[in-house]
């Protein structure tokens, strides 16, 4: 059975998906809300709000986030409510999540 | 010379600056042995007085003049090593380790527990103290052995990697007159066996005998970490640990870190031939050890483990000079855990040795064919 | 303080017939006919529902009525999890999600696994044992750098498909997609239909070498089938696809603002002069998949170079890896595909199943056995057309990082073959800390290999001793697993 295809600019993913997601949360990014829906990982929500870096590199300091989005690559290492170096594209987005850009790597904070 | 490992690396190093025409052929590329498995430790303090120690000591006088004319891309570091002591016996047992020690010129500190934190902050409470050694040292492994043969090109040496030697030539007298390779035969009046952990097979292609056998060790790589963990780190355990003869199962933690980030924790060391699959209960061992000195590395993430096989003689002292058995033969390999250290004094002697010059320390101690037995009723030793 | 003690030598806590891990298309396949044969199986995923990267669907909270229209064949995909249910209610599966296996070990005659959990390996730890082992742990994306591949709006083809799949999202609104294989096809449609604009549809090989094997073709029907929808949906959503061209630059300082595309010769060597941009704010790019063999190469089974100049696990036609006890299904026994997963998850199922419990071999088996033959020839065949022709090399600058986690560039790698003599992978990595990061060398692995130039390399497999970072404190505990 073929459903009507939709060409207006409006198409998004949940239309082509017909989702009728849960109620949405919020998350902070960098300490500015995010919106984000009940199983959307980290990354994904960060991308529904057109972020896409939540990282600098070690040795560079370049911005990074996701990019294999599969777990594989671990360039989308963020710090999640304090713990550095989380897979932001396999971690779910729980209520209130507190998302912080992580510079290099992560740890500065065990420094003595 | 056949091995382009850290000590042949050496080797070609200070033989061609002596003005030797060298060439260096290895099977496989630079540092592709166990060189590159190593963690680059560059140590007295493990060591016991007598020749190993003396070996390590003028080895690690030629490091820091290495260090001198290499890149820093070694990444040579004098950081020192910490023994530490988990319990007064182990602590009575380490001083006396130390007061030997200093006798035989290492320099050594007595750390007392309360002192230990202003050394490694991280270090868990509750240790009855330890020993700071300021002459240990670290390098890249690879990297150096890499620099090393580059400079020894510089001064003439020729490369030939992935060149396995399938046989080592002699003349008509028995003298060596050079190695066949797949690439064809490389004619010399001296060939030095740098062959490390192969050291017996290379041996034997000449026809004689060295019992060279692998210890294997395994080694666990954190995610990178900010500088936590400032010297090379270990329990007083370990310096028993590297001279046991036992081919069971030895672990004791050694822990340090890199300035590329992560954390290394060693060591291992058992008998098991070349056994290349992933021990658990090894790992698992060495993981224990580490977190109980550092707490902090609890919470770090493993990203990679890897082996090694260390050449390991009988005797845990490498066999350095002639091989009195096959005129022309020289030996430069079996340094077990510590060949990065040994490598340039080893390097030192091998090159005194081929050019008739008065050695820099009494090699006798080091004599290849010590095994052998009619070479041991030969010469009353 | 509990009674354990020295008596009770290493009371392991489970033990089944059948460990699957991985519950992808073959792994789903091989558990449910294992399930259907009467083994008692245990199906160990990393993600929180079956389907593997293939058959990513969106989480329950997102409420997604119409998850099928991000898939094609999904009602086969929901008759395989209405299977599972009923086998995990009836106890023949327990299906363990969020189960990372980190490492396999052998305990007498059994395997034992090691794991560790959460969405990203975090949470806890566990260790099991089983009688068998079958690995269908599936395939990543394969990368080649080029300049500004590491800038924030460069992601995986295959990225960007499973983050649309899973969480409805997309990362830009116009987006090149580029790279090499039918993937990229089926990735450019799924964004199309998502909303997103795509200009081009970038390909460095071109379909026509496919002509080149008309009995392969032939014997592969459904593979032309998909083709020609693939090529239909390209057209009605307008998307143009380029062949023989890749992207050579990409715009922008903070975030990708286009792309340069250029036209390459047959060994894909970037023609000067050729270069044309094009405006986007993503671009999409991968050149096919690698199989992810860490498990099964950390116990020793041995591995083919496949003509897409990857290593595969070496299967006999029973799908048994050369280490006994041992099976592989899917694309680790070389990239093919969905249909071929399906079809080997079975048939090594069926493999297991006759180890097990004895008994002749069946027509059905023999009608696998046939159908896996001729869709591993079209297997190698794409690997052929697409396998990167030895010109890409040139794409890269010597500032271009080759190893993202580590910034390696090429310059480095260069240096390190060419004046400190690093002469394969190993040494390469050794010398300049490529591969040495977080993922091991997982995206940079191919290109490094490729750029080490040692023929003895090629198609070799990575040795990955832990299939995922483990913490310290798991390891530690992974030899007492009554403690865990």
């Amino acid at each position: 059975m073929r459903r009507p295809r939709i060409r207006t600019a409006g198409r998004t993913p949940a239309a082509l998906a017909g989702a009728v997601p849960g109620p949405a949360f919020e998350i902070t990014f960098d300490g500015r809300p995010v919106r984000a829906l009940p199983g959307q990982s980290i990354a994904a929500a960060l991308w529904a709000a057109s972020v896409l870096t939540w990282r600098t590199t070690r040795v560079n300091g370049r911005p990074r986030g996701a990019f294999c989005g599969i777990g594989s690559c671990f360039d989308c290492l963020a710090t999640v409510n304090g713990q550095p170096n989380r897979r932001a594209c396999l971690l779910p987005a729980r209520p209130g999540d507190v998302v912080t850009s992580q510079e290099g790597d992560g740890h500065a904070g065990l420094v003595r | 010379m056949v091995g382009a490992g850290v000590v042949g690396a050496a080797c070609a190093y200070y033989a061609a600056r002596s003005g030797l025409v060298v060439a260096v052929v290895d099977s496989g590329p630079v540092a592709g042995g166990t060189t590159g498995a190593g963690e680059g430790n560059l140590l007295v303090s493990d060591k016991v007085p007598g020749p190993e120690l003396d070996l390590a000591l003028l080895s690690a006088a030629l490091w820091r003049e290495l260090a001198q004319v290499l890149p820093h891309a070694i990444e040579f570091e004098q950081k020192g090593g910490l023994v530490v002591a988990a319990s007064p016996e182990s602590l009575a047992t380490l001083t006396a380790t130390a007061s030997g020690q200093l006798a035989a010129g290492v320099r050594a500190t007595s750390v007392a527990a309360d002192e230990l934190g202003s050394l490694e902050p991280h270090l868990a409470p509750g240790l009855a103290g330890g020993f700071l050694y300021p002459q240990d040292a670290q390098v890249q492994p690879a990297l150096a052995a890499a620099h090393l043969v580059r400079a020894a090109r510089d001064a003439g040496a020729s490369l030939h990697p992935g060149q396995a030697v399938t046989a080592v030539l002699t003349g008509p007298t028995g003298a060596v007159r050079g190695v066949r390779t797949g690439a064809g035969d490389l004619l010399a009046p001296v060939v030095v066996n740098a062959t490390g952990v192969r050291g017996g097979e290379l041996a034997a292609l000449a026809g004689v005998e060295l019992p060279v056998l692998p210890r294997r060790g395994f080694v666990l790589v954190t995610e990178p970490l900010p500088r936590l963990i400032r010297h090379k780190v270990y329990a007083a355990e370990y310096v028993a640990d590297v001279s046991s003869a036992s081919a069971a199962l030895q672990t004791s933690p050694v822990v340090e870190g890199t300035q590329a980030g992560p954390v290394l924790i060693g060591a291992s060391r058992e008998r098991v031939g070349f056994d290349r699959t992933l021990s658990v209960p090894v790992v698992s061992r060495l993981a224990t050890a580490a977190a109980a000195l550092f707490p902090v590395l609890a919470d770090a993430r493993v990203l990679r483990t890897y082996h090694g096989f260390r050449p390991y003689l009988p005797d845990h002292l490498p066999a350095i000079g002639p091989d009195r058995r096959v005129p022309g033969l020289f030996h430069a390999c079996g340094h077990e855990g510590a060949g990065i250290g040994l490598a340039p004094a080893t390097a030192v002697l091998v090159t005194a040795a081929i050019r008739g010059e008065e050695p820099a320390l009494d090699p006798e101690p080091f004599r290849p064919d010590r095994f052998d037995a009619a070479s041991r009723t030969g010469h009353g030793s | 303080m509990p009674a354990s003690s020295a008596e009770q030598p290493a009371a392991r806590p489970e033990r089944t017939e059948l460990a699957v891990v991985g519950a992808g298309p073959a792994g789903l396949a091989a558990a449910v006919t294992a399930a259907d044969g009467g083994l008692d199986v245990v199906l160990l995923d990393a993600a929180d529902a079956p389907g593997g990267q293939y058959y990513r669907a969106p989480a329950p909270g997102l409420g997604a009525t119409r998850p099928e229209a991000l898939h094609h064949g999904w009602a086969e995909f929901a008759a395989l999890v209405a299977r599972l249910g009923r086998h995990r209610t009836a106890g023949r599966i327990r299906h363990l999600t969020g189960h990372h296996v980190w490492a396999v070990e052998r305990s007498g005659a059994d395997w034992t696994l090691h794991a560790v959990t959460g969405p990203d390996g975090r949470d806890g730890a566990t260790t099991l044992d089983a009688r068998r082992l079958l690995i269908a742990t599936g395939s990543v994306e394969r990368q080649l750098p080029f300049p500004g591949w590491t800038l924030p709006g460069v992601v995986g083809a295959a990225g960007a498909q499973a983050m649309l799949k899973s969480g409805l999202v997309l990362p830009g609104r116009r987006i090149v997609v580029a790279g090499s294989g039918p993937l990229l096809q089926a990735v450019a449609v799924s964004l199309a239909r998502a909303g997103a604009r795509v200009p081009a549809l970038v390909e460095a090989s071109g379909y026509g070498a496919y002509g080149r094997a008309p009995l392969v073709l032939a014997g592969n029907p459904g593979r032309l089938a998909e083709g020609a929808r693939h090529g239909a949906a390209l057209a009605r959503h307008r998307i143009r696809p380029l062949t023989h061209r890749a992207v050579t630059a990409v715009h922008g300082t903070d975030r990708v603002e286009g792309v340069t595309v250029s036209r390459l010769d047959r060994e894909w060597r970037p023609l000067p002069g050729t270069g044309r941009r094009i405006d986007c704010d993503v671009l999409a790019v991968g050149h096919g998949l690698v199989p992810q063999l860490d498990l099964a190469v950390g116990i020793g089974c041995a591995t083919r170079c496949g003509a897409d100049g990857s290593a595969a696990l070496e299967l006999d036609d029973g799908l048994r890896t050369t280490v006994p006890g041992v099976w592989a299904a899917g694309e680790t026994g070389g990239i093919g595909g969905v249909r071929l997963a399906l079809t080997e998850g079975e048939l090594a199922a069926r493999s297991v199943i006759a180890d097990a419990r004895g008994g002749p071999g069946t027509a059905r088996a023999a009608a696998l056995c046939r159908s896996r033959r001729r869709m591993r020839a079209f297997a190698e065949l794409m690997g052929a057309v697409h396998r990167p022709g030895p010109g890409w090399t040139d794409w890269t600058a010597a500032d271009t990082e080759v190893c993202r986690c580590e910034e390696v560039t090429t310059g480095a790698i260069r240096t390190a073959v060419a004046e400190l003599g690093a002469g394969d992978s190993r040494t390469v990595k050794l010398l300049t800390r490529a591969g040495m990061g977080w993922c091991q060398g997982r995206t940079c692995g191919f290109a490094v290999r490729e750029l080490a130039g040692c023929a003895a390399d090629a198609g070799a497999p990575d040795r990955r001793p832990l299939a995922c970072p483990v913490p310290l404190s798991v390891l530690a505990r992974a030899d007492r697993p009554e403690d865990a």
